[in-house]
């Protein structure tokens, strides 16, 4: 069984910040739009190295995202940036009509997604953006699990043309997947083989996912997981391949059971492969405020409900 | 340069089009389209400097943006008059596999449309973001945009109206469509909106009003004078007050033609009453 290091707790929006921060270098095309959220986005690098590039607007996201699609006019590649509220239902008309119905270059970025954004409370912790974003055609879904995975995701959805919704939250988590990784876009990543039990985990779950596997290994229960770092276009070869090898599936993120990667995966497997499967999700439900820790727990989106899961879906087999 | 007589043959034209287009498939908006025939064909045909070899990114011309995007007919029509598309393609408005959708949208690959508008409220803020990519690729064209009075309603309109007063944005023109007519009546009974040149100067604006903006030579002196108030520091707003409906008499005076075809008999009635054609589609 592989074993998953880190030496850092880092924040998934860091990841988003230095990546951004390397297109500023790389790419003259790229410009950033921001409401007021520079430093909670991780978006003073650019702002401080690009100024020209960098679009404060204020609290007035729909105005962001018209301008977003504007931009792309004249050729520029478009980064806004804001909490994954005010990222998506907020301005839900405007993404859908200015941006993914006129098919614009924008790169939609999103932090303090989920309950882990913490005592700030439900008015902020969005679980239902995937479902939202993935509704709509053309659109790009990715929720990314470290650090250094943001980074990379980042400067790859540079070179796609198309929009796109990159996830990403705000609490410190292990960054344990490879610096100066490539990022490939809906492409899924096998971290651990197993023959049990597939979990496929997005965002700060594959960690979570990894723990859980090593939990479920010393409960002889051989559990492979894979990081769905893109939600759509899914993954949907090795979803069903490693369905179908290990006869039971758990799906796990930080989202609604309704809409979110669960959903997505199940509707694959129903088509393709029907296999059960549990979900670890939030059940429909609201956040509130607390610590991400104690959020994480309450809403059974940790690695202990994850082995909870599997032990379900192995049990039902 | 075009002759007076040339531009109001072109805007008679115009009118047998949006009448023909909306009477064919029994919908869309003439009312709208016919209040704004002349200020199109004066952007079109007097104003802007464009490629009919479309370019989305409109590298080096200047570029409109229609906010207001149920009056797609006058839209359409100018546009294949102007040389963007086969006139004969207004045959098409509103059909299935049409690339002139009920309202504008680039999905269908149309040349001359650039953004998808129809829901309200969302030209603006466009607009200003091709603004500034056009200012980040030292590209002096300008950037025209038109919105309807009704449309100012929608709070996304007052987000990009102060966005582009605070900084500065002065590579845009945008007009507004003042008719004074909505769906469910006349502006000041629907929502007020109280002194808009009064509002669009507090936000940083600089306004130019077009008291007859149905009568070519006023439009063309309004939005020359708006060119010369370009890139001085402030955006420019252009108030173009028209009558909805203008052209054909049972349709003016009214809001009950914002989004109802005319019969059989009202369109000949319509017609004759703009008989001049440089060739009906």
């Amino acid at each position: 069984m592989k074993k998953y290091t880190y030496t850092d707790k880092i924040d998934t929006r860091s990841g988003f910040g230095a990546g951004l921060e390397e297109l500023g270098k790389t790419n003259p095309n790229v410009v950033a739009l921001c409401a007021d959220l520079t430093g909670s986005l991780k978006m003073d690098a650019f702002k401080n190295n690009h100024p020209e590039r960098f679009f404060q607007v204020g609290i007035a996201e729909a105005n962001m995202m018209g301008m977003a699609a504007g931009m792309t006019i004249g050729g520029k590649i478009p980064f806004t940036g804001t909490f994954a509220n005010f990222s998506t239902g907020r301005v839900y008309d405007q993404i859908r009509q200015s941006i993914a119905y006129s098919h614009k270059n924008v790169k939609i970025c999103a932090s303090h997604a989920g309950v882990t954004l913490g005592e700030d409370g439900a008015t902020h912790q969005i679980l239902e953006d995937i479902g939202l974003m993935k509704m709509l055609p053309g659109m790009t879904v990715i929720n990314t699990c470290d650090f250094n995975q943001t980074k990379a995701a980042t400067i790859a959805i540079a070179k796609h043309n198309g929009p796109v919704y990159l996830r990403f939250g705000r609490p410190k988590v292990p960054n344990f997947t490879p610096e100066n990784q490539s990022f490939e876009i809906g492409k899924g990543i096998l971290l651990q083989e197993g023959t049990d039990v597939s979990l496929f985990a997005t965002g700060h779950l594959v960690w979570e996912a990894l723990e859980a596997a090593q939990t479920l290994a010393e409960s002889g229960i051989s559990a492979e997981v894979i990081n769905i770092h893109t939600i759509k276009p899914l993954d949907e070869e090795l979803v069903v391949s490693s369905a179908q090898k290990t006869g039971a599936v758990v799906s796990c993120e930080e989202h609604n059971f309704l809409g979110g990667l669960g959903e997505s995966i199940a509707r694959t497997l129903s088509q393709h492969a029907p296999t059960l499967q549990e979900f670890v999700a939030t059940q429909d439900t609201f956040g509130e405020s607390g610590t991400p820790a104690q959020l994480m727990d309450k809403y059974g989106l940790n690695a202990e409900a994850i082995v909870q899961a599997a032990m379900r879906a192995v049990a039902r087999k | 340069m075009n002759t007076f007589e040339s531009l109001e043959q072109m805007v008679q034209q115009v009118r047998r089009d949006i009448l023909r287009m909306v009477h064919k498939v029994n919908s869309g908006h003439p009312g709208g389209s016919l209040g704004c025939a002349e200020f199109f064909v004066v952007l079109y045909k007097e104003l802007m400097h464009y490629n009919t070899d479309f370019d989305m990114d409109g590298h080096g011309e200047d570029v409109f943006f229609l906010s207001n995007g149920h009056i797609s007919p006058v839209y359409y029509s100018v546009l294949a008059r102007s040389g963007f598309f086969p006139v004969e393609e207004l045959n098409t408005f509103r059909l299935l596999d049409s690339r002139l959708q009920g309202h504008p949208t680039t999905h269908e690959g149309l040349p001359g449309v650039r953004i998808a508008s129809g829901s309200l409220g969302q030209g603006m803020s466009v607009a200003l973001g091709t603004a500034a990519a056009k200012k980040l690729n030292n590209d002096n064209h300008l950037v025209y945009s038109l919105h309807g009075d009704g449309e100012l309603q929608e709070g996304q309109n007052w987000e990009a109206i102060m966005y582009a007063g605070a900084k500065k944005v002065d590579n845009l023109i945008s007009t507004i469509d003042v008719n004074g007519k909505q769906i469910d009546g006349s502006t000041d009974d629907v929502l007020a909106m109280g002194d808009l040149k009064e509002k669009f100067i507090a936000f940083g604006w600089e306004v130019i009003t077009i008291e007859n903006g149905n009568d070519i030579p006023s439009i063309i002196e309004g939005m020359n004078q708006a060119k010369k108030a370009s890139g001085m520091g402030k955006p420019v707003c252009v108030l173009l007050h028209t009558e909805m409906g203008n052209g054909v008499d049972f349709m003016m005076h009214t809001h009950a033609w914002h989004g109802k075809a005319p019969n059989d008999e009202q369109l000949q009635n319509a017609l004759n009453q703009n008989p001049v054609t440089l060739g009906d589609y």
